[in-house]
């Protein structure tokens, strides 16, 4: 049975995405009205909370990705939750960078502790931060794939768990974007909020299938190039965080 | 459960007879209370402060026996011999943690003295029962995380390294629950109760994260 393509599809998602992402500046920038406190520093809003939001879904896909993976015991169940994991982190620290020019530019500081949804987004990082770092301790790539896989899980749970703590244990000053009753944002800023999301989750989406493709690829390229010229053609692995 | 019985006395004669792990926790944790001390250069706290700093003691601290708690094992070929024996893996997860609450345990009886001694300015009088209480709770948590990161942290190469880099930001919950749930019992009020809202999220979290270790940790066993 071949391996599943992670190339196919590929194209047409990247031409989407970069689609999206101008149709949503376009948006931010020519149909968005400024907003009557903050002016044109709040337009950085309709890229911090996509960030954030897609960089959390993200680190959870990671984990579900991970769990499967344990279930399994399939390999490339570990690399699509590396992916994940790996381009959440890329994307969170946007959202963090993001976050603190707002944060100066709205509230006057680059940092506020009194704001739970920063705070919490801080936690989160520095705990996936410690993903890397675990993988390249271990060095049996099976072994690995299994720790790494466990702690992914735990730190899944730990996201949500993570926001409700912090939340309750301060008062909040952020603005509630997405709560229950949909947000209080008028319609068009709604709209322009939620292409924007669609777009940085098809970033999301698109970076991370180039990842796995890219994975692929060099696995093929290994594999063909044993088979074709003989074991001693390929170079030993390095010792890697990568799960390839 | 009768494996888990005999894997904790083993472990618990271990430390009887070595002597490796409590009191190294115990004399870490006076040492960081007179480190505050003069870092804070104040002669007594009280309240948040207080709770603060003691609940940022008793995690440091449970970290040297979390890094500890595997030692034997992956030294000794303990793993080895265990995934030998036909016995289920859960057991060993149960008996380390039940080994970890106990040496906390031990902590706390010398430390909230010490710390009373040594920092707290209002007397305990009254809110022992609730610090204890809330110390139980918070235990169980520390255990939960810290027998998992130990278990990861052991097979890695810089184990002293990666356990608190993985554990610390873990634990972040678990130091607010207690520090908010301590904070009104270190203000001096007499007996007065934990808060109620503080003690159920760190039961929460106690729950959660004990299934969620409960259930992954015999992947970590599976060579």
């Amino acid at each position: 049975m071949a391996p599943p393509s992670y190339s196919r599809g590929l194209r047409g998602l990247s031409l989407l995405t970069v689609g999206v992402i101008t149709l949503a500046l376009a948006l931010v920038f020519f149909y968005a009205p400024l907003d009557a406190n903050q002016g044109f520093i709040q337009k950085i809003f309709y890229l911090h909370v996509p960030l954030a939001i897609v960089s959390l879904c993200g680190f959870v896909l990671g984990g579900i990705l991970a769990a499967i993976f344990l279930r399994t015991g399939d390999r490339r169940w570990d690399m699509r939750s590396y992916c994940a994991i790996h381009m959440s982190l890329i994307l969170s620290v946007g959202g963090l960078v993001t976050g603190s020019i707002w944060a100066k530019a709205s509230w006057g500081h680059w940092w506020v502790w009194q704001e739970p949804t920063l705070v919490s987004y801080l936690i989160v990082i520095l705990l996936f931060a410690t993903y890397q770092p675990l993988r390249f301790s271990i060095e049996d790539p099976e072994r690995q794939a299994r720790y790494a896989a466990v702690f992914a899980c735990t730190a899944a749970v730990f996201v949500p768990m993570n926001f409700a703590m912090v939340r309750l244990a301060t008062a909040y000053v952020h603005p509630r974007v997405l709560n229950l009753e949909g947000g209080n944002l008028p319609g068009p800023m709604k709209l322009t909020f939620y292409i924007s999301l669609l777009g940085i989750a098809l970033l999301f989406a698109t970076l991370m299938k180039f990842e796995m493709t890219a994975k692929e690829a060099r696995m093929q390229t290994r594999r063909l190039r044993r088979s074709l010229l003989g074991d001693d053609a390929v170079t030993p692995l390095k010792r890697s965080a990568a799960p390839v | 459960m009768r494996t888990a019985l005999v894997i904790l006395r083993k472990d618990l004669r271990l430390e009887l007879r070595s002597l490796e792990t409590v009191p190294a926790m115990v004399m870490f944790s006076v040492i960081v209370f007179v480190m505050f001390h003069f870092g804070l250069n104040t002669i007594t706290v009280k309240g948040q402060e207080a709770a603060g700093i003691f609940t940022a003691t008793l995690l440091i601290a449970a970290l040297l026996g979390i890094n500890r708690l595997f030692v034997a094992e992956r030294e000794q070929g303990g793993f080895d011999a265990f995934l030998l024996a036909p016995v289920d893996r859960t057991a060993l997860f149960v008996a380390k943690a039940t080994a970890l609450y106990l040496y906390l345990t031990l902590l706390e009886v010398i430390a909230v003295p010490a710390f009373k001694l040594f920092l707290l300015g209002p007397s305990l009088g009254g809110s022992l029962p609730g610090v204890i209480a809330v110390l139980a709770l918070a235990n169980l948590g520390i255990v939960a995380i810290g027998t998992l990161v130990s278990a990861i942290a052991i097979q890695t190469r810089a184990r002293d390294l990666i356990g608190p880099l993985i554990g610390l930001p873990l634990q972040i919950p678990s130091l607010i629950g207690t520090a908010r749930a301590l904070g009104p019992l270190f203000a001096g009020h007499p007996a007065s109760a934990p808060p109620g809202k503080w003690v159920a999220v760190l039961a929460l979290y106690d729950v959660v994260f004990a299934l969620l270790a409960y259930a992954v940790f015999d992947f970590l066993l599976e060579d």
